[in-house]
């Protein structure tokens, strides 16, 4: 809502600044935006008048005017196409300094000498937008040559630009927001008188409500005669301006003047295209209707229209219809004022995308006992204006389905129990009087009804609010924090997010935060989409799947970086995937390029499956999460088929890890290698509890085995079999070597594997340590076809 | 031997145990002299053919003489002992300039970190975390938070649907909500999470992070979010901010509140107020739903936005480098 300080003048006696009332009122719950300072840059612009104009000798576009309205006449060379003579314009004079910051000095263009520049209403900051191509601003015959704009135009003003919460619709109007300063700075009340106007003929119209619950009020009054091509008075049009509203043209200005000035949102129909009288009612499934807008719609029962006893003419409180509308041709006129139900109106502006200044206000609520002195107001402006002669007024009312404020019960305690304040019923009651609150005040109950322009107001809170925000927030006492303790201790074995992030990025990895929805265009090496959830209003198709995954937020983080320049990336992220289900948090992980930075005494591998791998058994084995146990198992899409596998903790599978499938990581655009995991945190949210285990005082032994195996066993089987039947003084065993080549025949691997023997009651002798060796190698030897390598 | 004889053989060793050069000279020198087949141990051999009262005289001399060259030489020992350690350690000297083998470095997400610090600031004084899904129900994102069907207030957000009429929360208010269906007063909690927003500008990403904080118990008054709200802001920044709350509306709170810090430009002079989070005392209506009643218990609520107070904190100029996830920004935090 914007709001010019001069029209609030007229309503509410202040005498606060732009800057001073924009504080008060932001202080209260109003925030103000912006404040504009109208005079500012249009000190040195005149009224001035063309008196002649000649074509530039040395250019098609401009003219060579001479000027009067300045101390002496000008001669002023300009490019707009309606410079001609007799056109009275804004001359900003020699020494001016525009809005825009340019200084008007004398100039040459094109060899002719330029004493000013004559504006137009962009070049100003008058105009809506840059229609400096529509020429100069035309300023009215009768405007004073030689008078400055700023007095003519009333320019000393400032406009407050208020971003209003949905609650307060009853400040959607210069009344509603003056009524709001006179409660919050004491200043008197005086709207303007606005006169019944009485009929000047009979034409009473006929007007029936249908659907009462929608609309318990409807007004409507015939203004015959009305002259359309009048114009409308600068001072209105100025006003209109500085609410944002462009003037069209008298009936529509006048309807939008009442809008803006009481609240009321009216319309205005030729009265020779209503068929019959006016109907309200919901709208047939097959019916429509074309918008002043030009748009045409199809409407439903859930629309409520204002129809003739043919057709619907306007979609009720939202915007009027095409054929109905007030035209250059229109002689008579009729005016409405009703009140639309918010419920009715809810969503329905927003289904059309038809966001008007008359749906804002019905959906949000509108003063119910308005129409009548709107009706009275527009009247009396269309007269001043365009002239005819009024009708009386028709009026429908459903007294039952209009909303009517009920007192409410309020205690002095319950306001001090809410505000922490040991506030006195009469400071209370101060607060409620001056908002236009009729107050019962007995002993420390106050009975409390809003006006019904508060359509806000229904609960004691409500009450409560208005008279912390009256107080002013800043005035209300402060207690610092204080409370029963109770210490509500985190388990234990619960592994935080927080402990796996500070690990990770002690391993050197990066957090990263991807985007949580990825592009529905992203497919499976196979062609295959991406499965998932797709968001039904996505800003774009790049941002409308919700990650089932990390990893493709993960890669396109990768792959910006290496654009970036960076080859070597260690990354992790900690979020939300989602599935049809369920969402789940996760830890995705990458590395990619050199397996530890650059050094002069290292060598620069790159990473390989077993670096990634290594990581993630040293953030579970660092937690005490598992047993943690991986399989081969190819069959993700996005990962190379040999070198994948499913992470599982206590035999849950939790995970993957793998190097990324080649043709991912060309489309990535991704050149070195890349390793990936991802895992489920909730399946490695629990550690195990430390549990001690008596230390053996004994020494340990050690063997040394080299196994020759065929190339296919897996080592990690090898393993298990390994302490499976070696028994309990086995105390761990180490896979040291791997060796293919030379030596060992082709299609086999030789495995170096230690063995450390330990006893918790004795030292073993060497005769022991042979037992628990040969044991295993005749396992191996049966099981595997193991043989010691010679 | 006569003592001048003596007094030459002994000045002759001491030389020679001045000039050895190294250990092993030095032990040659010994062996010279002291050995078996040594000079000075000839000598004390020598004695035996002497009579009583020259063996008792020469002999003296000889031990005295002795007894100063084995000083003479474990003290030219330790000094070719120490000077060889210096040696040897002298050979093993490294530049100690040339870089380390240094792992990999991280870092944090600024948005983590700043989480990580808002959550350990209101754990200290109580608060327990609680989550919540980041796809949510229209119950309880907007219904059960005194937000009806069609109500204007819920254009103030522009949600994300998905086909089947869930949507993106777009707060995580609705933690306030699922808290309150499991759990009686007294409740102190706070909801860090991810939210959305159908919105994409230079102020504005599609999703981005809150952190929702409940309290209801008997007797909360405004005065006791003033409090908090005061303290968390100055712990927050380690200074001793100007906060001032502003009314505002929210459907589930009332009084609503928004709030803005007095910051401060570069040179520390005062600047503009900027709004850093919205709160309010719960709205009945939301206890009631939720089946606590509000003539027993009040609360308040009071929700933040991590990207603002962490462009804040760390002098971040745009809110879209969160999710550029650039290493070189990231690598800034660490």
């Amino acid at each position: 809502m914007k709001a010019s300080l001069q029209w609030l003048k007229e309503w509410v006696e202040f005498d606060l600044d732009g800057q001073a009332l924009a504080q008060t009122l932001t202080m209260a719950g109003l925030e103000v935006d912006e404040v504009l300072d109208l005079a500012s840059g249009l000190k040195g612009i005149v009224i001035a008048e063309i008196q002649s104009a000649q074509q530039h000798p040395d250019a098609d576009r401009l003219r060579v005017c001479e000027v009067s309205g300045d101390a002496v006449p000008r001669t002023i060379v300009c490019g707009a196409p309606n410079a001609a003579s007799g056109l009275k314009a804004p001359l900003a004079t020699l020494g001016t300094t525009m809005p825009n910051g340019m200084k008007i000095k004398p100039a040459k263009l094109r060899g002719v000498a330029s004493e000013g520049m004559l504006c137009s209403a962009a070049e100003l900051g008058l105009g809506e937008g840059g229609d400096a191509a529509a020429g100069l601003m035309a300023l009215p015959n009768d405007a004073p040559v030689g008078k400055s704009l700023l007095d003519y135009l009333q320019l000393h003003d400032f406009v407050l630009d208020i971003d209003l919460t949905p609650n307060r619709a009853d400040c959607l109007s210069i009344k509603g927001i003056a009524q709001e300063i006179a409660a919050l700075t004491g200043a008197a009340f005086n709207p303007p008188q606005i006169p019944e106007v009485p009929a000047a003929s009979d034409r009473a119209l006929d007007v029936s409500i249908i659907a009462d619950a929608d609309c318990p009020r409807y007004l409507a009054r015939a203004i015959e005669g009305v002259n359309v091509k009048a114009s409308t008075p600068i001072w209105m049009a100025e006003r209109l301006r500085r609410s944002g509203v462009r003037p069209l043209g008298p009936i529509v200005d006048v309807t939008n003047y009442v809008l803006l000035e009481l609240g009321q949102p009216m319309h205005a129909f030729d009265m020779a295209k209503i068929n019959g009288g006016i109907q309200v009612r919901r709208a047939q499934a097959d019916e429509s209707i074309t918008l002043l807008d030009g748009q045409t719609i199809d409407l439903d029962p859930e629309c409520l229209v204002i129809a003739d006893h043919q057709t619907p003419i306007a979609l009720a409180g939202i915007m009027g219809g095409l054929e109905s509308a007030v035209g250059d041709e229109t002689a008579d006129i009729v005016l409405e004022s009703a009140w639309f139900s918010p419920e009715v109106m809810a969503g329905r502006s927003r289904r059309f995308g038809l966001s008007t200044e008359s749906s804002h206000r019905f959906e949000r609520g509108v003063d119910p006992d308005l129409q009548r002195q709107a009706m009275e107001r527009a009247t009396e402006l269309v007269l001043s204006i365009a002239g005819g002669e009024p009708g009386p007024i028709t009026e429908v009312l459903n007294d039952a389905h209009l909303p009517k404020n009920t007192p409410i019960e309020l205690s002095v305690s319950a306001v001090n129990r809410l505000l922490g304040t040991q506030l006195q019923s009469a400071q209370i009651e101060r607060a409620l009087s001056g908002l236009g609150m009729s107050v019962d005040l007995k002993g420390e109950q106050l009975k409390v009804i809003a006006p019904n322009r508060r359509r806000d107001i229904a609960l004691p809170v409500d009450l409560i609010e208005e008279v912390a925000r009256v107080i002013g927030y800043d005035a209300l006492p402060s207690h610092a924090p204080a409370g029963e303790l109770s210490l509500n201790a985190p388990p234990e074995n619960v592994v935080s997010e927080q402990r796996l992030r500070t690990q990770l990025v002690a391993r050197g990895f990066h957090e990263v935060m991807a985007w949580s929805f990825i592009g529905t265009d992203i497919k499976n090496p196979d062609g295959s989409s991406v499965e998932g959830l797709v968001l039904a209003n996505p800003l774009s198709q790049e941002q409308a799947l919700m990650r089932p995954s990390l990893l493709p937020g993960l890669l396109e983080v990768v792959s910006r970086n290496t654009r970036y320049g960076h080859q070597d990336q260690r990354i992790f992220e900690l979020g939300h995937c989602f599935d049809h289900q369920s969402e789940s948090l996760k830890l995705g992980l990458v590395l990619t390029g050199l397996r530890a930075p650059e050094h002069f005494d290292a060598p620069s591998d790159p990473v390989d499956f077993f670096d990634l791998k290594g990581e993630i058994e040293h953030l579970l084995g660092s937690n005490q999460i598992g047993p943690v146990s991986f399989q081969a198992q190819p069959g993700h899409p996005w990962i190379h088929p040999a070198q994948a596998a499913v992470i599982s903790v206590n035999e849950q599978a939790v995970g993957y890890v793998g190097r990324l499938h080649p043709q991912i990581a060309e489309r990535y655009d991704l050149k070195k290698s890349v390793i990936v995991a991802e895992l489920d945190v909730g399946g490695i949210a629990h550690c195990a509890m430390p549990s001690h285990q008596p230390i053996s005082r004994f020494p340990a032994s050690r063997r040394d085995l080299a196994l020759v195996v065929r190339e296919d066993i897996e080592a990690g089987k090898l393993l298990d079999a390994i302490h499976l039947v070696a028994g309990d003084q086995l105390e761990k065993c180490v896979l040291f070597d791997l060796y293919q080549g030379e030596g060992i025949e082709k299609g086999f691997k030789s495995l170096g594997i230690g063995l450390i023997i330990r006893d918790n009651s004795r030292t073993l002798t060497d005769e022991d340590v042979d037992a628990v060796s040969k044991v295993v190698v005749e396992h191996l030897t049966q099981t595997f076809d193991a043989r010691l390598r010679g | 031997m006569d003592a001048k004889a003596l007094q030459a053989l002994i000045e002759k060793a001491l030389s020679a145990v001045a000039e050895a050069a190294d250990l092993a000279s030095l032990e040659a020198v010994r062996v010279a002299y002291l050995g078996k087949k040594g000079e000075l141990t000839a000598q004390l051999k020598a004695l035996g053919g002497l009579d009583p009262e020259q063996r008792r005289t020469v002999g003296g001399a000889i031990n005295q003489a002795k007894t100063q060259l084995v000083e003479a030489l474990n003290a030219k020992e330790e000094t070719l002992r120490a000077a060889a350690l210096a040696e040897a350690l002298a050979h093993d000297r490294v530049d100690v300039t040339l870089p380390g083998r240094v792992n990999a470095l991280g870092g944090q997400h600024p948005v983590s970190r700043t989480l990580d610090r808002i959550i350990d600031l209101f754990t200290r004084l109580g608060f327990q975390t609680a989550t919540g899904p980041e796809i949510e129900t229209d119950y309880y994102n907007f219904e059960a938070l005194n937000f009806p069907a069609h109500h204007p207030a819920r254009a103030m957000h522009d949600t994300f649907y998905l086909p089947d009429g869930r949507l993106l929360r777009t707060h995580t208010s609705p933690v306030q909500i699922r808290v309150l269906e499991k759990q009686a007063p007294p409740v102190r909690i706070i909801a860090p999470g991810r939210v959305y927003r159908a919105d994409s500008d230079q102020t504005h990403t599609p999703q981005f992070h809150q952190v929702e904080g409940l309290v209801v118990d008997r007797d909360i008054t405004f005065a006791d979010l003033k409090g908090l709200l005061t303290e968390f802001v100055n712990a927050f920044f380690e200074q001793d901010l100007e906060i001032r709350l502003r009314p505002s509306y929210f459907p589930f709170t009332e009084p609503s509140a928004e709030v803005d810090v007095r910051w401060h430009d570069e040179s520390g002079n005062p600047s503009g107020w900027l709004e850093v989070l919205g709160c309010g005392m719960v709205h009945p209506n939301v206890l009631t739903q939720c089946g606590v009643d509000p003539e027993q218990y009040s609360g308040y609520a009071f929700g933040l936005g991590v990207e603002r107070f962490a462009m804040l904190r760390y002098q971040v100029n745009d809110l879209r480098l969160f999710y550029d996830n650039d290493l070189r920004f990231l690598a800034q935090f660490r």
